[in-house]
């Protein structure tokens, strides 16, 4: 008992046998094929594959946004499959954070506020040094009086990361956080995500189809047509490029 | 290019639904009350028609004040019975029949109360069954004691042949009869239009109806075979001279009906109003729909600009929408309007107990329902299809985010609006003669609009301050910012919002003024302790019998009592009112009168007095003379003696009783005030003079302080009815609240996932879009409400020198219950959207397209 809560706590979010289908007849689509995955504590993460290939389906399930058709998925050592939508609201209060593409920031907030958001909806008070110490790592110090209007999309996603990092989530999931920034800010974005892995021991999943991006990651998961088919750690840009060849080429 | 914008139109099947609504309530307004005008009106023609079908010509004394033929009974003149004959021997007459048939009857029920008929309560004379009359059962009247009555009558009062009844004849003080006989007219109706008739001998009849013998007040003629009625008529007229009325039946039905539609003109104004109210309500509505629809297909119109789609084009179709949008709205309300006409018209001449003729087709009804529905629509969406032209190619690759534009412009021209609305107002308030309503109309609408214009710039503090009531919660954090967070669309939402209540506002602020300043000038004016006098229900005034006041006089709990009494005149060859008092110094003590000008101790024959104010309207000074035609007939010059204060009671032209008495209709009292003796409860005083009056059905006492409370409850009562129909107006300013609020919702989509992604709970989302409802409703009606109280204040002020109340009393309680309606009115209207905003798919709401 004692070695399996052990081995559970290393897991930060667990896929079992998870199958995802839309549709029905004709129009059906396996989005995901009975995929099983474990994603460990105080990891970055990086979901790759190609467009249609389920990443985005994926972690829609492990976050508790989207309802599996089959399997069972669990967040830290608490199963959500089945959890009513209060119960998947507790879970995103206190143990997910999110992080989109599209920024996602209320335009009438300012960036302390959107920041903030978080744990006012779910009232709870923010720890100051914390807080501190994300604004700090993110350098928005002076910007926090900032509408999003005023921020460029570098400074908003850095805004997003911090709202999805202040909570101190188990798990934050992004989704394509880069996608819409240019590279001297997707790379900032970027290093930040690994900076708060590392110094923080924050357990971080991210979807992309960027293997510059990928290559931050601690361990780059490949999905093709929703079924996990390959895997790299300790990945770099070429790497994770030359096995994205490998693998169009096999399909 | 049309079949995109139907299908754009087609798919946002609940916009569709919400713009058409305004639409819809606007013209409903408009075409209800043409069609019940319309109805009503044919049916009151069919009545006269009816009446007078078998009517010659008839003939009557001429009255200098009143139309003989409206029916008013003021103004009627006996006819000696010997005319009869004189007519009788006219060229081309075959037979005169000499009649009474005039108002005044009124017959005590078997509860002891008089039996209401708004349509009249008639005597007359029995002249035998004809073409228009006949016994259904009993006989004809023969004794002094027997009467016929109606069917309608019998049947409302349950009355059969053999009861005794009680009535008050014009003439006559109350005295039992017998009924012997019961009447219908052709076509075994009951009744014309719903009047009780009691028919008498033809001796009683002139004598309780007329108070002298052998006379009548009409004389039915019959022309031979071969000679026309108009023959007839002018036969008559050239041997009788001009003090007498000659009329065929077409003419009489004619000028009978042309007067009631005259009467229902007004009904058609109060109504039209409340149209024109609820249209510009919807106007807002509309623009601000359209508004909407342009700057969320931003995007599909840039994209059509891109395509090469010209500026005119992109107008084009928006106006095509609201084309569609207004005729399909038209016709529906139309419909409805319809259908609340006819519902309105049955209700009508249900409670009147006359036959409907039937619900027409009024081509003015559809022409301007349709003319107004569809201009109105076209008109409003003009801007927002011009700020649809003017949308960039280029926006099709920018995300669709609104910027904030200055609000110079809009706040320049709503200054501009509002001075014109308010200076229009003061001009005609001040007195501009007969452009005065039209000014006054055009000052609050223009007022209205302009206060709407400056809105968006309003909206900032307001909303903000009004918001921070909710800002202890997220939600109420985020709903608060939400509806700071396009002005001008809060603005227009709240505008709708705002034109209900200021009218309302305004309406009430009135009333109330009004309302307080009756009591307490009453309070002032009035030193009597009791007032005696009867509720009016027809056009004969409830009477206090001599003896009864004569009785009251002997009360020894009494001492003061002062009659009153009134009558309609020409004076100076205008209708006018006169009146008279039995006792002079008894009225000044209790009116607190004081002489300004001459004596105003005693009037005698020949003179009169008049107040102070009246004195100065009419450029009267003592030895002023007038010239007075009294309802019976003679003319007399007047000379003015004295001079009054102005009071609240008893203004106008005082005649002395010697002349009232010979020259009223009514020379009996109308009204007494009584003061009691000092130590005498007023409570036991009301009783004595009750004792005396318990055998009078008409007349009640009243303390002075129930007088105040029941010239109060008028008020009240037509406030309740205007404020019900503005509600409905309110309605629509609702639908516009529900509209912006679910297009927000649509537009936020991704930010509503976003928060239920992060956390925000169904319910938390619930009272965020709740809140931003219920802060640009609460807007509005702060808005109104600051906007009704001036323009009302302000009519309440101009009127001071016209009816002579200038105090201003808000009405607090009802701008009170305004505002906690605003709060559920805007929790309610936020319930669609919030549904929609709870129901929202999380992962639809956030995947990226
Ligand atoms: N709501 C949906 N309804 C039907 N099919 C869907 C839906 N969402 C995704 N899919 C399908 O599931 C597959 C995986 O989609 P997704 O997870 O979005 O891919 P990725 O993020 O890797 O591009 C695709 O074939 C897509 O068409
Ligand atoms: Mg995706």
């Amino acid at each position: 008992m004692t070695a399996s809560v052990a081995t559970r706590t290393e897991v930060a979010a667990k896929a079992v046998d998870v199958w995802k289908i839309y549709g029905t007849g004709e129009a059906q689509v396996h989005a995901l094929g009975g995929v099983s995955v474990e994603l460990e504590k105080g990891h970055f993460t990086a979901i790759m594959g190609p467009s249609g290939s389920g990443k985005s389906t994926l972690m829609h399930c492990l976050a508790g946004l989207d309802a599996v058709s089959r399997g069972e998925v669990y967040i830290g050592d608490s199963k959500i499959t089945g959890l009513s939508d209060r119960g998947l609201t507790n879970l995103r209060r206190t143990k997910v954070g999110f992080i989109f593409q599209q920024f996602n920031l209320l335009p009438t907030l300012t960036a302390e506020e959107n920041i903030l958001l978080p744990l006012s909806i779910s009232g709870r008070k923010p720890d100051q040094a914390w807080f501190d110490t994300v604004i700090e790592t993110v350098g928005l110090r002076d910007r926090l009086k900032h509408r999003p209007s005023q921020l460029s999309g570098g400074q908003q996603q850095r805004v997003a990361c911090a709202r999805a990092l202040v909570s101190r989530p188990e798990v934050i999931f992004a989704d394509e956080p880069t996608g819409n920034l240019d590279s001297r800010s997707g790379a900032e974005v970027l290093s930040f995500l690994r900076n708060s892995v590392r110094d923080f021991g924050q357990t971080i999943v991210m979807v992309t189809h960027d293997p510059n991006a990928a290559s931050y990651a601690d361990r780059v998961i490949f999905l093709a047509d929703g079924h996990i088919v390959d895997e790299l750690h300790a990945p770099t840009a070429d790497a994770v490029l030359d096995r994205l060849k490998r693998l169009d080429k096999a399909v | 290019m049309l079949r995109a914008t139907l299908k754009s139109l087609l798919a946002r099947k609940l916009r569709l639904i919400l713009s058409t609504l305004a639409v819809v309530l606007s013209v409903m307004f408009v075409s209800g009350s043409l069609v019940l005008t319309d109805t009503l009106g044919r049916t009151f023609d069919n009545v006269f028609s009816n009446i007078y079908s078998y009517t010659d010509v008839q003939v009557s004394a001429k009255s200098e004040t009143a139309d003989a033929a409206s029916g008013n009974s003021s103004a009627i003149l006996p006819v000696p019975a010997s005319d009869v004959a004189r007519i009788e021997k006219i060229d081309g007459v075959r037979k005169a029949t000499g009649s009474v048939f005039v108002s005044g009857a009124r017959v005590i029920g078997k509860n002891g109360k008089v039996v209401i008929s708004q349509s009249g309560q008639f005597g007359g004379s029995w002249t035998g069954e004809d073409e228009l009359t006949k016994l259904i059962s009993g006989r004809a009247p023969s004794a002094p004691d027997e009467i016929v009555i109606n069917n309608g009558l019998a049947k409302q009062a349950k009355f059969a042949v053999g009861d005794p009844v009680d009535i008050i004849a014009r003439a006559e003080a109350r005295k039992t009869y017998k009924v012997v006989g019961i009447m219908q007219y052709a076509g075994n109706r009951d009744s014309m239009a719903g009047e009780t008739t009691v028919l008498f001998t033809e001796a009683t009849a002139q004598q309780v109806m007329l108070g002298e013998t052998d006379v009548f007040n009409v004389i039915d003629v019959k022309g031979k075979d071969g000679v026309t009625d108009n023959q007839l008529r002018d036969n008559i007229k050239a041997a009788l001279g001009p003090k007498y009325t000659v009329q065929t039946g077409d003419e009489l039905s004619k000028a009978s009906s042309e007067a009631i539609r005259g009467l229902l003109k007004y009904f058609n104004y109060f109504f039209l109003g409340f149209g024109t109210i609820a249209l510009l309500v919807g106007v807002f509505l509309i623009l601000n729909t359209f508004s909407i629809i342009v700057s969320q297909r931003t995007q599909e119109l840039a994209l059509l600009r891109a395509m090469g789609a010209s500026r005119w084009q992109i107008i084009r179709s928006v106006l095509i929408e609201a084309l569609l949008i207004g005729t399909v709205g038209s016709l529906f309300g139309f419909l409805v309007g319809m259908g609340l006409g006819a519902a309105g018209a049955s209700a009508f001449t249900s409670l009147a107990k006359m036959d409907s003729a039937g619900l027409g087709l009024p081509v003015a009804a559809i022409v301007t329902s349709f003319t107004i529905g569809i201009l109105v629509t076209m008109i409003s969406a003009v801007l927002p299809a011009i700020k649809a032209a003017r949308v960039a190619p280029i926006a099709a690759m920018r995300d669709a985010a609104t910027t904030d534009k200055p609000l110079t412009g809009i706040t320049i021209g709503g200054g501009v609006v509002t001075a014109v609305g308010v200076g229009s107002l003061s001009w005609g308030l001040a007195g501009a003669g007969d452009a005065t309503l039209l000014l006054v109309f055009g000052g609050v609408l223009l007022t209205l609009i302009g206060v709407a214009l400056l809105a968006p710039l309003i909206s900032r503090p307001l909303v903000a301050g009004l918001g921070s009531v909710f800002s202890w919660s997220v939600p109420g954090k985020l709903g608060r910012r939400n509806s700071s967070r396009n002005p001008r669309r809060t603005a227009i939402t709240a505008g709708a919002v705002m034109v209900g209540i200021a009218i309302i506002t305004m309406i009430s602020t009135i009333f109330s003024s009004l309302s307080t300043a009756i009591g307490e000038s009453v309070e002032k004016d009035l030193q009597a302790d009791l007032i005696v006098y009867g509720q009016q229900t027809s056009d004969v005034p409830p009477i206090i019998q001599p003896d009864e006041l004569k009785q009251i006089k002997a009360l020894p709990q009494l001492q003061t009592v002062a009659s009153v009494t009134y009558d309609v005149v020409s004076l100076n060859g205008k209708q006018d009112f006169v009146l008279a008092y039995d006792d002079v110094p008894a009225v000044i003590t209790v009116l607190k009168l004081h002489p300004v000008a001459g004596r105003i101790d005693h009037i005698d024959s020949g003179e009169f007095t008049v107040d102070e104010k009246t004195a100065k309207e009419r450029k009267y000074t003592v030895g002023s003379t007038i010239q007075v035609t009294f309802a019976k007939g003679q003319t007399k010059t007047l000379t003015l003696v004295g001079i009054t204060n102005s009071t609240s009671n008893g203004n106008g032209v005082v005649v002395s009783n010697t002349d009232a008495q010979a020259g009223f209709t009514f020379p009996q009292p109308i009204q007494a005030l009584v003061k009691a003796k000092d130590g005498v409860a007023v409570d036991d005083a009301k009783a004595a003079v009750e004792g005396v009056l318990k055998n009078n059905p008409e007349v009640s006492v009243q303390t002075k302080k129930e007088l105040v409370g029941s010239s109060q409850q008028q008020f009240d009562v037509a406030l309740v009815i205007v404020q019900v129909l503005l509600f409905i107006a309110l309605g629509i300013s609702v639908l516009g609240v529900i509209n912006t609020l679910l297009l927000s919702v649509i537009e936020r989509t991704r930010e509503l996932g976003m928060l239920r992604a992060i956390g925000l709970r169904r319910r938390q989302t619930w009272s965020m879009v709740t809140i931003e409802s219920v802060v640009i409703t609460l807007f509005g009606t702060v808005l109104g409400l600051v906007v009704g109280a001036g323009l009302g204040a302000a009519t309440v002020t101009a009127l001071k020198s016209v009816i002579g109340f200038g105090a201003v009393t808000l009405p607090w309680g009802y701008m009170i219950a305004y505002i906690i309606g605003a709060v559920i009115v805007g929790a309610v209207a936020g319930l669609i959207p919030a549904i929609r905003a709870v129901r929202l798919n999380v992962l639809n709401a956030i995947a990226y397209e």
